[in-house]
């Protein structure tokens, strides 16, 4: 056994490093809060730049070739500094299927594009009706000249308002059983028919709802067989190992130990005595240990077979649920004044804990809800039942 | 990173799993209560070195590391065993540990003596619940500036507990015999309270991962409204939580136990960490787990319970979860 991540993924940690404090500046920070998008254009494309983008993408599909095994530090250190990496995410997730089994027109069209940090590309799965079933999209596409009329609604298109494209599951064949009726697309957004109507959030991120009106997609925009989205599906988020959420955590373990040494109670003593915050603080460090072994264990091993898949989902599932727990118990913990909230002049620790709070929430949902993680795991660990 | 056990690791950990399934079964460990003490399988786990494995070659030992003696207590734990194994490894340690004002009873371990540690400091002049102390031949004490030896005969009173653990209350004289001391010999006994730490807490996470698989293998076989009890998500999620904390829990007792060796800054708080962890772990697995047999469960005739009252009593002989917690807060907070 052996727990270091080993020189490749140190020296991309330190190459990480050096790019964010040059790059991600705090005017970048905060642009991405106040605005919900966490994206920035000149951030994506310095990444590229950089040579931090497609990393780990097979060197025949335009990758550098790198084992997944030594971008665990470069991950690490993206998450921990809160990179507006989340459409670069489902940017790459996309042109990475693509790149696999798309058209040559298409990967022409969007790959090299990806690599350099120069489009986005939104997900188009969840609907207004349903969610966690991906698989239930009511979204029609049907057969129109030499392409499709796409009728219907996403849900949760998050950052369609500056998207290029959103890669859509749309259903081509409603008499087949849901999962063998549905094909994907990639939709280009600047046109007829798509409206984006802006949906906030609890924890300031902006996400929409995005209405298709006999949109007009080109045959040449379809991914992968008719009739066969699912399989595209299957290839697009085998790649997807694993989304723990460790940054948050650690970011907010700090502003809580930060505000403890600095805040005393109404008779002058340091909070940071008090026996439960020392315990709060404690239990968060291990927490922290325990979420970042979980995710580098699924990143480590495993990552193209079940047993990979239900580790990517250990890992998300303990990172998130104890999140969730540590923003709470963290806010009762500050009392009164942990309410100040983000933005006020008096907020505490920049107002990472308040944020905490609202944000740690969403991290439960989606990417997979907590119970889709348990049934994963149930069923794939443990050799249960399907449950239901 | 690489997180399996070499080819050698594999080898050890098949040969106890072995012995223990050989020797101490359920019935085995439920015909040991209430004191928890199996003299056979003691006799056996001497006669295969283990408590001998443990010492350092520089002692005549088989120069283990902490993280061999960890996969070895995840067995341990595995089976609930009536023996006081991680006891009596860590005393030796720290006899070894000491150099030559010990030497003579790293002799006697040799021929196999069973000395044990107080891993809390005694209240006044009575070392409390101490583990082992119902069944060692001699006690090492942390006395002040002091680590005492304390000959265990007429002086171990056994208390019966939840756990069915062999403990004792263990007075100490002021004629007992001073091993060591001062800094370096306090240094020395709070290693071997880290130590007992990490092979505690593999323990726990041993008998963790048994309990799951029990829980599991129960509701893949009980039915109830025509459907099989595992179908259940009101029962299949809790033990999907379970399974995701005991992978966590023995990740980090692994790495607890490699720091030792490898990242030696890190490894008091990671010991710290690991035992709140294992214990919470062990804890809310076995609940679940004896839970979900119904009145079953609940019956001294099914196993789960011999590892859920287990679960409650193996760390808190010396520190609850909160205080584990704390401790990892203490070290932290000293370092800054």
């Amino acid at each position: 056994m052996d727990f270091r991540l080993g020189e490749g993924s140190d020296a991309l940690r330190a190459k990480a490093r050096a790019f964010l404090d040059e790059h991600l500046t705090p005017d970048i920070l905060e642009r991405c809060y106040l605005t919900g998008t966490n994206h920035d254009a000149g951030f994506a494309k310095a990444l590229a730049e950089a040579g931090l983008l497609g990393l780990d993408w097979a060197s025949e599909l335009g990758g550098a070739g790198r084992d997944p095994r030594e971008l665990i530090g470069l991950r690490e250190e993206m998450q921990y500094r809160n990179a507006p990496m989340y459409a670069i995410g489902t940017t790459m997730t996309v042109s990475h299927v693509i790149a696999l089994m798309g058209t040559p027109a298409q990967r022409d069209e969007v790959v090299s594009k990806a690599l350099r940090g120069e489009i986005v590309i939104a997900l188009g799965f969840t609907e207004p009706e349903n969610g966690s079933d991906a698989a239930a999209a009511a979204t029609r596409a049907e057969r129109s000249g030499d392409g499709w009329r796409i009728n219907g609604s996403k849900m949760f298109t998050t950052n369609a308002q500056i998207a290029d494209y959103v890669f859509m599951l749309a259903r081509t064949n409603p008499e087949a059983p849901k999962h063998r009726g549905l094909t994907t697309f990639l939709v280009p957004l600047d046109q007829p028919g798509v409206e984006v109507q802006e949906v906030r959030t609890m924890s300031g991120e902006r996400t929409n709802i995005t209405f298709y009106n006999d949109v007009y997609v080109d045959d040449a925009w379809r991914i992968g067989e008719v009739d066969g989205g699912w399989n595209v599906m299957a290839a697009a988020f085998m790649h997807e190992h694993t989304a723990a959420f460790v940054g948050e955590q650690m970011r907010l373990v700090e502003a809580f130990e930060a505000w403890a040494v600095a805040a005393t109670d109404d008779d002058g003593r340091p909070r940071v005595e008090d026996p439960a915050i020392r315990e709060r603080i404690g239990r968060s460090h291990a927490e922290i240990e325990v979420s970042l072994l979980l995710q580098r264990r699924a990143i480590t091993s495993g990552l193209h077979n079940l047993d990979g898949h239900g580790r990517g989902s250990m890992a998300k599932l303990f990172s998130t649920e104890r999140l969730e727990a540590q923003a709470d118990e963290t806010l009762e913990l500050v009392g009164a004044d942990g309410l100040r909230a983000w933005g006020d002049p008096t907020t505490l620790q920049g107002g990472e804990i308040e944020y905490a709070v609202r944000n740690a929430k969403g991290t439960t949902i989606y990417a997979g809800t907590s119970e889709i993680q348990r049934n994963i795991i149930a069923q794939h660990v443990l050799g249960l039942p399907r449950p239901y | 990173m690489d997180v399996n056990p070499s080819a050698e690791q594999r080898q050890l950990v098949d040969a106890f799993a072995a012995l223990y399934a050989d020797a101490s079964p359920p019935e085995a460990v439920r015909a040991c209560e209430p004191l928890g003490h199996s003299p056979e399988l003691w006799r056996r786990l001497l006669d295969m070195g283990a408590v001998e494995m443990a010492l350092p070659e520089s002692a005549g030992g088989g120069g283990a590391t902490l993280l061999d003696l960890a996969l070895v207590a995840e067995q341990h734990g595995r089976y609930v065993a009536p023996a006081p194994l991680v006891e009596a490894q860590v005393a030796a340690r720290l006899l070894a540990a000491l150099g030559e004002p010990a030497a003579d009873v790293v002799g006697e371990i040799h021929d196999g003596r069973l000395v044990t540690l107080a891993v809390r400091r005694p209240r006044g002049d009575q070392a409390q619940l101490v583990p082992a102390g119902a069944v060692a031949d001699a006690v090492i004490v942390a006395r002040g500036e002091d680590l005492v030896l304390v000959e265990t005969e007429g002086r171990a009173s056994a208390v019966a507990t939840l756990g069915c653990q062999p403990v004792a209350d263990v007075s100490v004289a002021a004629t007992d015999r001073v091993l060591a001391s001062g800094p370096a010999a306090l240094s020395a006994y709070q290693t071997a309270t880290d130590e007992w730490r990490v092979l505690t807490a593999a323990a726990l996470t041993g008998l963790a991962a048994r309990a799951l698989e029990i829980g599991v293998s129960y509701v893949l076989e009980r039915k109830a409204f025509d459907r099989t009890l595992g179908s259940f998500q009101g029962v299949a999620h809790p033990l999907a939580d379970r399974a995701s904390e005991v992978d966590g829990s023995e990740l980090l007792v692994h790495e607890a136990a490699w720091a030792q060796d490898e990242e030696p800054a890190r490894f008091a708080e990671l010991a710290a960490m690991a035992l709140g962890f294992a214990a919470e772990t062990a804890r809310d697995t076995s609940y679940y787990a004896l839970h979900f047999h119904g009145g079953y469960g609940f019956m001294l005739e099914y196993p789960i319970q011999l590892y859920y009252r287990r679960a409650r009593s193996w760390a808190a002989v010396l520190e609850s979860p909160q205080a584990s917690f704390r401790r990892v807060a203490d070290l932290r907070l000293a370092a800054v």
